[in-house]
């Protein structure tokens, strides 16, 4: 390992790539993910892989794993040609990766789950408990996480999951690590731990691709860049060298405007009043006052305990004390039953387990949650009513799939997040909860996801914007709550909010 | 894996030994050392089946033939015994155990070789196996008359106080426990069963694990035919009929989840001992055994329940006070 040290990452710019991947084609039934791909990692250079949801990001990242094997093509690493049937011979070639789909599992402990697959054993052959929550432990210092080896996975949340698979990629110490998506579920805070991790891997001569769809993270974690369109390698370069401008209009093919689409809506009745409302261990004093027409928006470090307060408000997580007063009228929210009878729709932050059910088709889904409206008076769904409300709403969204019955464990990441967020705009509830709506979404069709807002408050809606994404809470709320440990820390209004004064006291400072 | 006992296996061991000391009050002759050692030895095949069967539902199937295996098995080494008395029983053990691997290893072929659902395929395998016991033997009963002393000695025998059938279960538990904690592939099979598309992900094969799990289901029941045959001295058509449902509430009682991922190596065995119990309380306090089915199916009704309700979301420690009062907890 020694001889890849360098501390020089420019000196060896023009090096030879460690990783070569050439002519790699890859089909599905009815889309093909990648034609002719090409690809060059460097040792101690971040390479960032740009396309829109559905370009085939993912399918590179699977072939370069041994989850895929590609139809055709050739892998070249260390000038050596290689082929990888299994994730084993991609750790044996040194590669190791953070998948977009969560690899968790929930009932085992968070040594075991980094571990799975190459567990430390003893001579006998009997695993070495020992010796894995060691490094476990080592791993977690390394990564600045709060929580033990022992835990079991369960108990953590969202972000703290996301560090288990941090974890899990830095545990195979290898030369090449890929990114897919692994800041979806961060908050400034751990982006910034992570970003300290790429950054040494870089100094410790690592090559990295890292899968993003924001770009700010793109231009502070890259030297490089490649980009794909519908499968097709359409450019590669220097990052110092290009803009985002450029960037977006090579993966979209046309340029997008990229303001957020706030609009001045009159801010009517309140429609939900919640007060002093909290449970034993997860948030504490929650009062706040939603408005028809009105976007709040609730920001926090991950683990703030945000999603853990709309779940409550949801009878997911239900509350021990305070009140909830909708239309003026104080519900008894128990159950999530209750809640939507009420006229509160929930999209939740981990849309692959809790939102999608993805045996189903795009279509299916989609209506499942306003299944009582696409019904006729029989009982039976409109079949055609279904049809062009998906197509409406995917199309706007631009969904991208073979056709609209295609099942969602078929398509891409980014599109699944988009057909749960398709299903719950089209219930039209009084209230809309959306946890990190655009997390893992394209850039074009945030701006889709953004609009949609918009028209929903213009239409009398209270909606409640709980995302990490600073600019996308400043851009699209009319007041901001802060939160930290469990409780409220502050309301900014749109007109006194700064990024610097809302990420100051979400880290606990006094702004 | 960081608690050796969970609280819920703990609540089931304290519902057997309470279960116990109640019937003993009805019924002191249960409480005496030679009936527990004999409730004991009579759950010990109950034990052994029903650990190979948590392997299987902790990676999402099912495995009915296990009965059907063990009467085949038991009769072609009733057989084979009558046919080469002289036979020295380690070899007509190891002999039982490969015939019950092989009759796993087609379950586990044809699941995980061609796709088809585990319940299809076991469903199958046990009409099959049945039938062919009907076939090797002619339609004809063995009873120990056909069998040699030594084939009839073996579960008879004691060492050290307690029956060899006691020896061979705790044999087998103690593998099991050091495979499910101690070995990769153990642990691998909670992640095929916890998260099928993650584990591949790890490098930890669904398929292969299917062959493992169905092989070692249907090695065990080989075995198991065998001490079945030998200790009632009876080989026919109809033995064990039914028993795959037996083993698989033992599993259940124990806390395995038939949705795959959870279970483990101490709640399997204490859910086959308290239908072991059961089994053998009832009789003695003038319960017909007519009602041991309803009772157990309540039992497993009650078990699903607890279950369901302990698989319920932990609530996080967010708050400060909720953090500081857990981590004083601890110490
Ligand atoms: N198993 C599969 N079966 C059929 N089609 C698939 C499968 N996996 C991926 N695809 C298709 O291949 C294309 C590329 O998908 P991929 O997941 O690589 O996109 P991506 O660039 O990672 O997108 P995102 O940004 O949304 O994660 C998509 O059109 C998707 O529908
Ligand atoms: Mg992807």
């Amino acid at each position: 390992m020694a001889d890849t040290t360098d501390d020089q990452p420019g000196a060896r710019a023009e090096a030879e790539p460690i990783l070569r991947l050439s002519g790699v084609s890859k089909r599905f039934p009815g889309v093909k993910a990648l034609e002719g791909m090409r690809l060059d990692l460097y040792a101690g250079h971040t390479t960032a892989l740009v396309g829109e949801n559905g370009a085939g990001k993912s399918t590179l990242v699977k072939i370069l794993t041994g989850i895929y094997t590609p139809d055709t093509g050739s892998l070249v690493v260390d000038g050596v040609e290689r082929t990888i049937h299994s994730p084993r011979d991609a750790w044996a070639d040194g590669i190791t990766a953070i998948h977009q789909e969560p690899v968790m599992f929930d009932e085992l402990s968070v040594a075991e789950n980094i571990f799975m697959g190459h567990m430390p054993v003893d001579r006998r052959g009997l695993i070495d408990w020992s010796s894995m929550i060691a490094r476990t432990t080592e791993l977690l210092e390394r990564i600045e996480a709060d929580f033990a080896a022992k835990t079991q996975l369960k108990r953590l949340g969202v972000a703290q999951k996301h560090m288990v698979e941090i974890a899990r990629a830095l545990s195979h110490d290898a030369r090449i690590v890929i990114m897919d998506e692994p800041t979806a579920a961060l908050s400034a805070r751990e982006i910034d731990d992570l970003f300290r991790i790429v950054a040494d891997l870089k100094r410790q001569g690592r090559a990295i691709l890292f899968i993003s769809h924001k770009f700010d993270e793109i231009f502070r974690v890259a030297d490089r860049w490649t980009c794909l369109r519908d499968g097709c390698l359409v450019g590669e370069g220097l990052i110092a060298e290009t803009t985002e401008d450029e960037l977006v209009k090579l993966m979209v093919g046309r340029s997008i405007d990229q303001v957020f689409p706030k609009r001045e809506v009159a801010i009517g009745e309140p429609v939900l009043e919640v007060a002093g409302l909290s449970n034993a261990t997860e948030y504490a004093d929650i009062s706040f006052t939603l408005h028809k027409g009105e976007i709040l928006g609730f920001y926090g470090l991950v683990g703030a305990g945000r999603s853990e307060t709309m779940q409550g408000l949801m009878g997911i997580s239900p509350p021990t004390r305070g009140t909830i007063r909708i239309n003026g009228h104080e519900a008894r929210i128990a159950a999530p039953a209750d809640a939507i009878d009420a006229g509160i729709a929930y999209v939740p932050e981990d849309r692959q387990i809790q939102g999608a059910v993805t045996a189903l088709g795009i279509r299916e889904n989609m209506s499942l949650a306003s299944l009582a409206k696409t019904a006729n008076k029989t009982g039976f769904v409109a079949y055609a009513a279904e049809l062009a409300r998906t197509r409406d709403l995917g199309s706007k969204l631009a969904v991208k799939a073979a056709h609209w019955d295609q099942k969602l464990m078929e398509l891409s990441g980014g599109n699944q997040q988009k057909v749960v967020i398709a299903k719950w705009l089209a219930t039209k509830p009084q209230i809309l909860i959306l946890d990190e709506p655009t997390k893992g979404i394209d850039i074009g069709s945030k701006a889709a996801v953004h609009a949609i807002m918009a028209d929903l408050a213009a239409e009398g809606l209270g909606i409640i914007l709980v995302s990490s994404e600073l600019p996308e809470v400043m851009g699209m709320s009319d007041r901001i709550v802060v939160m930290a440990e469990g409780r409220m820390v502050r309301v900014f209004d749109r007109a006194g909010a700064t990024p610097e004064k809302i990420v100051s006291v979400a880290t606990g400072g006094m702004a | 894996m960081t608690q050796i006992v969970t609280r819920r296996e703990l609540v089931l061991a304290f519902i057997i030994v309470a279960m116990v000391l109640l019937i003993g009050v009805r019924a002191p002759v249960f409480l005496s050392f030679d009936n527990l050692r004999f409730v004991v030895t009579d759950t010990s095949v109950l034990i052994m089946m029903a650990l190979a069967q948590m392997t299987v539902i902790l990676t999402r199937g099912i495995d009915l033939s296990v009965a059907a295996n063990l009467a085949l098995t038991g009769m072609l080494v009733a057989l084979l015994s009558r046919a080469l008395p002289g036979l020295p029983i380690p070899v007509v053990m190891l002999v039982a155990l490969l015939i019950g691997a092989g009759l796993g290893l087609v379950n586990g072929l044809l699941i995980a070789g061609l796709g088809i659902p585990p319940i299809v395929v076991t469903l199958g395998t046990l009409a099959i196996y049945r039938g062919a016991i009907f076939i090797v033997a002619g339609g004809a009963w063995l009873t120990s008359k056909d069998m040699t002393e030594a084939f009839l000695a073996f579960p008879k025998a004691e060492f050290l106080g307690l029956s060899s059938l006691t020896w061979v279960a705790l044999v087998v538990t103690i593998g099991f426990y050091v495979f499910m904690t101690l070995t990769r592939t153990g642990r691998g099979l909670y992640a095929v069963g916890g998260n099928p598309v993650a584990a591949r992900y790890c490098g930890v094969s669904l398929r292969l694990s299917q062959v493992l799990v169905y092989t070692l289901a249907g090695t065990i029941s080989g075995l198991a035919g065998y001490l079945w045959v030998a200790r009632f001295g009876i080989a026919y058509a109809d033995i064990g009929i039914g028993y795959e449902l037996t083993v698989i509430a033992s599993c259940v009682i124990g806390g395995v989840s038939i949705a795959g991922g959870i279970g483990s190596v101490i709640g399997t065995v204490l859910g086959a001992l308290f239908l072991g119990v059961v089994a053998n309380a009832l009789p003695l306090i003038n319960i017909s055994p007519f009602w041991q089915m309803a009772i157990s199916g309540a039992v497993i009704l009650a078990a699903v329940i607890v279950n369901t309700r302990s698989e319920w979301k932990p609530q996080k420690l967010i708050l400060h006070e909720a953090r500081r009062a857990a981590a004083g907890g601890q110490k």
